[in-house]
């Protein structure tokens, strides 16, 4: 099967004051069709600047380079043009502040609209047809009386809700969720999770979806990417991933979460903090946090490997780590 | 629409009213000089001077003169001037409507000229293109209305004899073309304090997420500029319009005088001159009303372009 998306060596940086970020470096990963990536790691590990680059988000000065392949196509050195039918069109986005995201003047249905005619050709009364069925889809009550309210007029999880109705307007073959639940209280979160995953099935899209909560990821993801420092640092497999992680830095993201039932534990948070992308170490940068340091960790950085099948890893004590032997299901959300 | 609110809004104009009749009141009559002096110049007796206040019941105490000013203004009186012997209000009535004119045009080319300039500012901010736009209205702004006038009046008028250099012309046509000059000055400077806000909020409402999200939907640049960021930046930029209105008003009375126009701003300066006490009472309060009438609609075209504005 050929992935749907994509993407090799691509890289972000951002000038600031300080210096130039360096923000993503070199990452490389595919996304089957129908499949549900999770892209994890802390603020500032370059997730969002990543899924942000995917459809050429990012303004100049911000520097995109390598490879977004898409439909036989690199969307980063794609003309204007064609990359907005492919914006909105067949990748669509979500945001993480639905409030921010959705503009404060324009009405729901104004806002579904402008999507419906873009890429649908969709006007008038067919448009408004269509925009409420969309709202019905994602599970908002009388949704053709809404239509016309503003975004300030709805709750938090409706606002997601719309939110997620304007990018599925187009009937897209991918949606970049960043952080989609992050803003919303744990029950909204829940079932704003059950209704992507609901969506997927229907509409058989592909899924990325940044986060920094394994919980989600747990309760959502087919497979995972985990990011630190701007680089992916371990690709897996959902259960592989929660039985046995392959790099020090998921094993102490996964300790620091609380588990349930049985396994309830102590938390251990990773001591120290993210490093700072204008000026890395040699090396690991997740060396100087890292529990299972060595000299060798310090020498060069360690690349992508791939350590057991499907499974990649950016660790040289992968081997040594213990298997936690926990299960997606037994985290909390 | 909110017809409750814009009534409140048309009562509370009432003591702003009265406040304002009381202050003009007594401001005039505070001016050196009278009006008999002013009409019968400087070789008249005292004699007659005081023969002609008292005729003009300028000799009485000053709160019966305001009692007799208020009451005249209920039954809708605002008294005849006293140098060209007409009613007041049919002389406002004549010349308002030129003034109104003359307001409302300078207002539509100073926004004609502000909004393109800024959005251009804004998309190019921090280029040359951004620097040579805000420095020359910078310069614009800092130049006094009547050198504007004069400059303008002497260049496209005089010498490039491109428009008239003065009067008011007949019918809408010529009202356009005779008050271009005119209208054009008083717009500059409206456009430079427009040209100013704008670009920064346009500069500020270009980094809302719903802004990427606008582009994260495939909409092309222009859609994007007009629906999402225009649609908010203008919303702090109605209102500062509003609020500049009354000053265009008074800018009126400066460019009517250098561009010969038979405004109110005119007929203003002649009463000021003439110590035309009941002409200068009507106009301040006509100037006042206006104001007042146009923060009103300011305030509805805001709650107009911003939903999540009350009306309260």
């Amino acid at each position: 099967m050929t992935p749907l998306l994509s993407v090799r060596d691509l890289n972000v940086r951002i000038p600031t004051p300080g210096g130039i970020l360096h923000a993503v470096r070199g990452v490389n990963f595919d996304l089957m069709p129908g499949e549900v990536l999770g892209l994890v790691g802390e603020s500032g590990s370059g997730k969002s600047v990543t899924l942000r680059s995917l459809i050429r988000l990012h303004r100049p000065p911000i520097e995109m380079t390598g490879t977004v392949e898409y439909g036989g196509q690199n969307l980063l050195d794609l003309s204007e043009a064609r990359l907005r039918d492919v914006r909105g069109g067949q990748i669509s986005m979500i945001f993480q502040e639905p409030m921010s995201a959705l503009n404060p003047v324009l009405t729901v249905g104004e806002q579904i609209g402008e999507n419906l005619r873009e890429h649908k050709g969709l006007r008038g009364k067919a448009a408004q047809d269509r925009a409420a069925e969309l709202l019905d889809l994602t599970g908002i009550p009388s949704p053709r009386a809404r239509l016309s309210d503003y975004p300030h007029q709805f709750s938090g999880g409706m606002r997601q809700r719309a939110m997620i109705a304007i990018a599925l307007a187009s009937e897209p073959q991918l949606l970049l969720a960043d952080e989609p639940t992050t803003a919303l209280d744990v029950t909204i979160q829940d079932q704003i999770l059950r209704l992507l995953l609901r969506l997927r099935e229907e509409l058989h899209m592909g899924v990325i979806l940044v986060t920094h909560d394994l919980g989600v990821v747990a309760q959502t993801c087919d497979r995972v990417a985990v990011m630190y420092g701007g680089r992916l640092v371990e690709t897996a497999g959902v259960n592989d991933l929660f039985h046995a992680p392959k790099h020090a830095y998921t094993l102490g993201l996964m300790r620091s979460l609380p588990g349930a039932g049985e396994h309830r534990r102590p938390l251990q948070p990773i001591p120290g903090g993210p490093p700072d992308l204008r000026s890395l170490p040699p090396g690991c940068p997740f060396a100087p946090r890292c529990e299972y340091v060595t000299d060798a960790c310090q020498g060069m950085e360690p690349p992508l490997l791939e350590v057991a099948p499907g499974r990649f890893s950016a660790c040289i004590h992968s081997d040594e780590l213990p298997a936690l032997k926990s299960t997606p299901e037994e985290v909390e959300v | 629409m909110h017809a409750s609110y814009v009534i409140r809004r048309l009562l509370q104009i009432i003591p702003t009213f009265l406040a304002v009749m009381l202050v003009v009141f007594l401001l005039v009559r505070l001016l050196p000089g009278d009006p008999a002096s002013a009409i019968l110049g400087d070789r008249a007796t005292a004699e007659i001077v005081e023969r002609t206040n008292r005729e003009l019941g300028l000799d009485r105490p000053l709160p019966i003169q305001f009692g007799v000013f208020v009451r005249n203004l209920l039954q809708g009186d605002l008294g005849d001037s006293i140098s060209l012997k007409i009613p007041v209000l049919r002389l406002i009535g004549e010349r308002l409507p030129t003034t109104l004119f003359l307001t409302a045009y300078a207002a539509v080319l100073g926004v004609l000229m502000a909004v393109p300039l800024a959005v251009l500012a804004a998309v190019r901010r921090n280029t040359w293109v951004d620097a040579v736009i805000r420095a020359v209205f910078q310069v614009g702004l800092s130049l006094p209305v009547f050198y504007v006038a004069l400059q303008l009046l002497s260049l496209l008028g005089a010498r490039l004899g491109w428009f008239p250099i003065g009067g008011y012309g007949e019918g809408f046509g010529g009202h356009l073309y005779h008050l271009f000059l005119p209208a054009l000055t008083l717009g500059l400077n409206l456009a430079a304090i427009l040209v100013r806000t704008l670009r920064n909020s346009i500069i500020e409402v270009l980094t809302a997420e719903y802004v990427d999200f606008a582009r994260a939907k495939g909409l092309r640049s222009r859609v994007i500029m007009t629906r999402h960021v225009l649609r908010n930046a203008l919303i702090a930029t109605v209102t500062l319009l509003g609020l500049n209105i009354g000053a265009l008003i008074g800018g009126a009375v400066i460019t009517e005088t250098v561009f010969a126009i038979p405004g109110v701003g005119r007929l203003m300066v002649d009463a000021i001159f003439g110590r035309d006490y009941p002409v200068i009472q009507g106009l301040t309060l006509t100037f006042a009303l206006i104001v007042s009438l146009v923060f009103l609609i300011t305030d509805l075209i805001h709650a107009r372009l911003d939903p999540r504005a009350e009306l309260s």
